[in-house]
């Protein structure tokens, strides 16, 4: 008996130097020790790894092309979750002071939620200063600040209006290209006998909601990664309540319907013409045709966002993303030429466009003929960057987002969905927003200005 | 406190020997005892004493994120703070309310369903204490997940099924319904479990004191009340100790709902969510320690008061 527990324990104990050592064998000789295991097919074993984190839809045929190209530097790619997912992990890791990749895919606007906390490498000193007149202003602006730059751009979301022609032609109704010509054609189409609604006001798109604010020139947050501990707070403006009561009062009458976004309802809404309008960005076109139960006689067209006022647009955006070096980078050199190198390529970016539905913030890219003239057949073979999205990313001025974005999002759904369901107003929920923001921002020891 | 509790059950084995020291046999015994209890001591200090023992340490500290993230020792400063948010304290009085609601549906369901089957003896009782005890072999996330679909205005049989009278469905995920189809899930998921249970405890009872109860002109509806459910007494208290501490720490089904109504459920629904989303979401991993350790506080008492309350049916007196 005791001999035979003897026997097992030297057994599992053998199984587990079998297993250390099978987790080691991948690295080589001389290769970091790196217990990762990598998605991808590493091609040059002995090159130093960059570990990366990324959702992008063929991310996978981008590693490889770089690491094709590359014999220095090898890229280690996981998924690890699109957005909120892998910001969790990310948060998780930085507090633990260990398991952050070295390359980690961010939205421009959580940026600001990790320089603070020291989670990100600042890749100015590894040549990023230079690279400037390569990306928009406007997305160039959201990345850096000062002399630092936090990420490198890769894609955006500038926002248009996407709409089934079909629908508005059979109701015989103009596509609006104001806000007021969009609450007109709200009405319009109800009253020729239009059943769904003209578009969603989701109450927990938060960025979604942000772009249209910032339409109107809503600047919510003054803050300055140089000058961590102050930041200004102005949620409650005229121009955001003008947004939100144009908003409630469609919603009130009827005319613009109130369901959560990115649930399986709302993305069947999307497509069986529930909605006639989808308010999108650039990427949005790749979202609808990855849905199912679409209508198949529905007829996509793309035009420029409604404006506030005609004689002076405004162009926003939703989403996007970059590339950032984390702190915990073993290899800060290696991998800031991940992040600077991984889409500076016009294959990969064709891969991106083509396979991804990416919307380039690469000029090179935004430049070409390819790219500038491509014909989507999802919109009937319309130029859509041409007619609409090219402009609204090169009059993209940039936005100053929080470094407590995520808690910034979550209130604000609170108070846009009490707006929506119950007694309180545009006024009401916009103050309870500007009171909660303040109270945090002044327990995580910001003064207030 | 392990060593309390050998000691314990070791003391009715050797009475009138307490006195004297223990004898060498005993001494070996008790490394015996302590072998035997190491595999469960270690993971029961490294996973459970250790973690609390950090969390207690994080919840004392304050890392604001605008401070350069030093932590600074606050004492019970977050604690005071925890007490005094508003966010906290309805996630508090939310849960209490599902519990006044959930746990009474719950053990009344489960009692009713294992006093019927137990009087049952036909192969039909077998085959419906088996459905009724599915439900909770199905993991809670795939179960609030399936109901989620099942809720789903554009999906969930719901339209139909109103729509034959003619009738609008209500929404199941708005504001005003989610409390009533959380319970539901809850429900449906957790009563097969208490039912066994308490099933369990009913076939314990020596039918004879049925036949006695009989003999004395008893009813069936006076043996299930009068006998039945007396004598198993501590079982139910056992299970509604169960249904209050899964009530108080409830997580799972709103979390999976959630995806499906992020207006309906913020993300302060409950204690244990708030915490949550304190860590994970804007990394306050020191005030999401004191969020978990109020929760715990709090869950303390109520259990305590209750076992308090019911000494007498429990056994515990």
């Amino acid at each position: 008996m005791r001999r035979g527990l003897r026997r097992a324990v030297a057994a599992s104990a053998a199984g587990l130097a079998g297993l250390s050592l099978a987790a080691c064998a991948p690295g080589g000789d001389g290769a970091p020790a790196d217990n990762t295991s990598c998605t991808n097919e590493i091609k040059v074993p002995d090159a130093t790894r960059v570990t990366l984190w990324a959702w992008y839809p063929a991310v996978e045929q981008i590693v490889d092309t770089f690491n094709a190209q590359h014999d220095d530097v090898q890229i280690c790619w996981t998924n690890a979750g699109q957005g909120a997912d892998e910001y969790g992990k990310f948060s998780t890791a930085l507090e633990a002071g260990t398991g952050a990749p070295d390359v980690i895919q961010l939205e421009s606007e959580i940026l600001p939620t990790y320089t603070i906390l020291d989670g990100l490498t600042d890749l100015a000193p590894y040549g990023a200063d230079e690279l400037e007149d390569q990306f928009p202003a406007g997305a160039w602006s959201d990345v850096s600040s000062g002399d630092a730059v936090h990420a490198i751009p890769v894609d955006g979301g500038p926002v248009g209006m996407l709409y089934r022609a079909d629908i508005f032609e059979k109701y015989g109704v103009e596509p609006p290209t104001t806000w007021d010509e969009f609450a007109r054609a709200a009405q319009d189409l109800r009253d020729a006998g239009y059943d769904g609604y003209i578009t969603n006001y989701a109450t927990n798109g938060g960025a979604f909601n942000y772009a249209l604010f910032a339409q109107a020139g809503w600047a919510p947050f003054d803050y300055d990664p140089a000058e961590r501990d102050q930041i200004g707070i102005d949620v409650d403006t005229p121009e955001a309540r003008q947004v939100l009561s144009y908003w409630e009062d469609l919603i009130d009458r009827g005319l613009v319907s109130s369901d959560d976004a990115f649930t399986s309802d709302y993305n069947t809404s999307l497509v069986d013409g529930t909605y006639a309008v989808y308010i999108a960005a650039a990427w949005g076109p790749g979202y609808l045709e990855g849905l199912s139960d679409a209508d198949s006689g529905a007829a996509w067209k793309a035009a420029p966002l409604p404006q506030w006022d005609p004689a002076e647009p405004v162009q926003v955006n939703q989403g996007g993303s970059a590339l950032a070096v984390t702190s915990q980078a073993k290899d800060p050199e290696a991998a800031a030429t991940v992040a600077m190198e991984l889409f500076d390529d016009e294959e990969t970016w064709k891969i991106g466009v083509e396979d991804a539905g990416l919307f380039p913030l690469w000029n090179l890219a935004l430049d070409a003929d390819w790219f500038t003239d491509r014909r989507y057949p999802f919109f009937g073979g319309q130029q859509v960057n041409r007619d609409v999205f090219l402009d609204a990313a090169a009059q993209y001025p940039g936005f100053t987002f929080s470094p407590f974005q995520v808690y910034a999002y979550d209130r604000q759904t609170m108070a846009l969905y009490d707006m929506v369901e119950g007694p309180a107003t545009a006024a009401d929920a916009l103050a309870t927003v500007q009171d909660s923001l303040v109270r945090y921002a002044e327990q995580q020891g910001f003064t207030v200005r | 406190m392990t060593s309390t509790t050998t000691e314990r059950a070791a003391a009715p084995a050797r009475p009138g020997r307490r006195r004297g020291g223990p004898s060498l046999l005993d001494t070996k015994r008790q490394w015996w005892g302590w072998l035997f209890l190491a595999p469960f001591t270690v993971v029961f200090v490294l996973f459970l004493l250790v973690p609390l023992a950090y969390a207690f340490w994080l919840s004392l500290h304050t890392k604001g994120i605008a401070t350069g993230g030093e932590s600074v020792f606050t004492g019970v400063a977050n604690y005071v703070r925890v007490f005094t948010d508003a966010d906290f304290l309805s996630g508090m009085a939310r849960v209490g309310k599902f519990v006044l609601v959930m746990v009474p549906v719950q053990i009344g369901l489960a009692v009713a369903i294992a006093l019927v089957l137990d009087t049952l003896a036909t192969r039909l009782s077998k085959a419906s204490r088996l459905l009724v005890f599915v439900p909770y072999a199905i993991p809670a996330v795939i179960g609030a997940l399936m109901w989620g679909f099942l809720y789903s205005p554009r999906f969930g049989p719901a339209n139909d099924i109103f729509g034959f009278f003619g009738l609008d469905a209500p929404d199941f995920l708005s504001r005003d319904l989610i409390f009533g189809s959380l319970v539901n899930i809850v429900t449906w998921q957790w009563v097969g479990y208490y039912m066994i249970i308490v099933y369990a405890a009913l076939r314990a009872i020596d039918p004879s004191v049925y036949e006695a109860a009989r003999l004395d002109g008893a009813g069936d509806r006076q043996i299930a009340f009068r006998i039945k459910i007396p004598m198993i007494a501590s079982s139910m208290v056992m299970i509604v100790v169960f249904a209050l501490i899964g009530t108080l720490q409830f997580f799972t089904e709103p979390t999976v709902l959630r995806s499906v109504a992020q207006g309906a459920i913020p993300t302060t629904y409950t204690p244990n969510m708030y915490a949550y989303s304190m860590a994970f979401s804007y990394s306050q991993f020191n005030y999401a320690s004191t969020i978990a350790f109020a929760l715990g506080i709090l869950v303390f008492i109520g259990s305590y008061i209750f076992l308090y309350a019911t000494r007498k049916q429990s056994g515990l007196k």
